[in-house]
């Protein structure tokens, strides 16, 4: 990591984390630190580890067969490894959003922003007003505040992921994990999700799994680069994408990838 | 740029580009070398065809920014490639300027050629376009084979040379009018040639400049502005 980088708003630090699918090891001890308010992009080629990383990040991981992590995980300081840890606060604090829009069918728009709440038995004192609040956030309060109580599938497919963003925005979560959010959504939809998720970088720490370089290009303050299981590079987005210092990521950003 | 890009059309087009780029020098070059012939040579259908040849430049440079939009639109390159593409937008630019000097020694040259030589100084003007001339090479032969030592050298030291020629001259170009008024026209018309072969020596260290710029992804132009102020 190059001097750009401002370290003293670390966020997630992650410290020599290794993951295993069975006898496959993924993440061969990934250390890299998430900066607070800040958009944070993980590119790289497929099966270089980055949705197992993001999925490390909130436990999801551990809930595949045959999943092993080893590692720190520090959210502000604080292992979210650690041992008597119920992994269900740990998602709270740090949402996920995922490929495919996932909005529980047969939810109406309004439960689905209110399940997290509901799966993780907080009070709400004003429902209707965090919905409201939430879909402000996304953006999609005044396209569907008229149909709240219509189930969330008959949406597009960007606003279903919007809803799904409003969902985890509805726990006030400090971290947003996002795999490949834009992934199923046409150019418009994705540029309304990728507007949004600048907008949000301002007050969470948001970090994004991405195919599309260009779009990590757009949407990130900083920008790691994973292959084979490990950080080859971690910078400031512009020196990534302008003066990469290693040859792998220059390669593989050139589109010079074998 | 050592590796091939997987898709090879995309290779084909910077490849394509760079060799326009360094035709584009080669023709720059070769005016200039024609420019002094037809000065040493008082050969007016040279220098005409010195003048013909600028319009191959300017087409050289119109294809060349027209790629880089092209390839800018359609590939979204980045890291050296974009840098490369960025470069090149500015290469041409002083590459056609440079060809536009030579058209200028040109006309000079007819207005010369129609009076009777004032001789000693056509040793030391050949002599300064062949130092200039060598930079544009030199320049060019870094981009193609990435020897940054070389266009740094050319930086500072070589368009030293090219100034310290163009200082002589214009003594000596003085003492010729102080001498006898008659020189006057003469003198300047020699003069102007010197300073667009000076002209040639900065607009081929601007090429040396993007050349560094390109591999190393690190500016080194105006370093005295730089060190003055930053703008917040």
């Amino acid at each position: 990591m190059s001097e750009s980088i401002d370290k003293t708003a670390i966020k997630l630090d992650v410290v020599k984390l290794r993951a295993w699918f069975g006898a496959f090891e993924v993440l061969r001890g990934i250390s890299l630190s998430v900066l607070a308010r800040r958009v944070t992009a993980v590119i790289g080629p497929s099966g270089c580890g980055k949705s197992t990383f993001v999925r490390c990040l909130n436990r999801l991981h551990e809930l595949s067969p045959r999943a092993g992590v080893t590692g720190q995980v520090l959210l502000d300081g604080s292992d979210i490894y650690a041992a008597g840890l119920d992994p269900a606060r740990v998602r709270r604090r740090i949402g996920m959003v995922f490929q495919k829009p996932n909005p529980f069918p047969h939810m109406s728009i309004h439960d689905n922003v209110l399940a997290g709440t509901r799966m993780n038995g907080i009070a709400v004192p004003d429902r209707d007003q965090l919905v409201e609040r939430a879909l402000r956030q996304v953006g999609l309060w005044d396209e569907v505040k008229d149909e709240l109580d219509r189930p969330g599938h008959h949406l597009s497919g960007g606003q279903q992921q919007r809803l799904c963003l409003a969902r985890a925005l509805a726990l006030e979560p400090e971290v947003i994990l996002m795999d490949e959010p834009c992934s199923s959504l046409d150019p418009v939809a994705t540029a309304k999700v990728e507007e949004l998720i600048r907008e949000l970088g301002e007050r969470y720490t948001i970090l994004i799994v991405t195919h599309n370089m260009q779009q990590a290009a757009r949407v990130s303050d900083l920008t790691a680069f994973f292959y084979l299981g490990e950080v080859v590079e971690y910078d400031a987005t512009d020196v990534i994408f302008t003066k990469p210092n290693d040859a792998r990521t220059e390669d593989y950003i050139t589109g010079r990838f074998g | 740029m050592s590796r091939a890009h997987t898709d090879r059309e995309y290779e084909a087009e910077l490849r394509k580009l760079r060799e326009q780029v360094v035709l584009m020098g080669s023709k720059v070059e070769e005016m200039i070398a024609s420019s002094m012939r037809a000065l040493t040579l008082r050969d007016d259908a040279l220098a005409d065809k010195v003048i013909q040849l600028d319009h191959e430049v300017n087409r050289l440079e119109m294809e060349t920014d027209e790629l880089c939009l092209r390839i800018l639109a359609r590939r979204q390159p980045v890291a050296s490639d974009l840098r490369f593409i960025a470069i090149t937008l500015k290469l041409v630019t002083d590459l056609e300027r440079m060809g536009d000097c030579t058209v200028n020694i040109c006309e000079r040259v007819l207005e010369l050629n129609r009076e009777p030589p004032l001789t000693e100084t056509f040793v030391v003007l050949p002599a300064m376009a062949d130092a200039a001339q060598a930079m544009v090479k030199d320049a060019l032969d870094a981009l193609v084979t990435g020897n940054i030592q070389r266009a740094e050298e050319l930086i500072i030291d070589r368009d030293r040379v090219v100034d310290a020629y163009y200082a002589q001259i214009f003594r000596e170009l003085l003492t010729y009018m102080m001498e006898n008024p008659r020189n006057i026209f003469r003198a300047t018309r020699l003069q102007s040639i010197a300073k667009y072969l000076e002209r040639i020596g900065d607009h081929a260290t601007n090429l040396a400049e993007m050349i560094v710029f390109m591999k190393k992804g690190k500016d080194v132009r105006h370093p005295f502005s730089r060190a003055i102020s930053k703008t917040p």
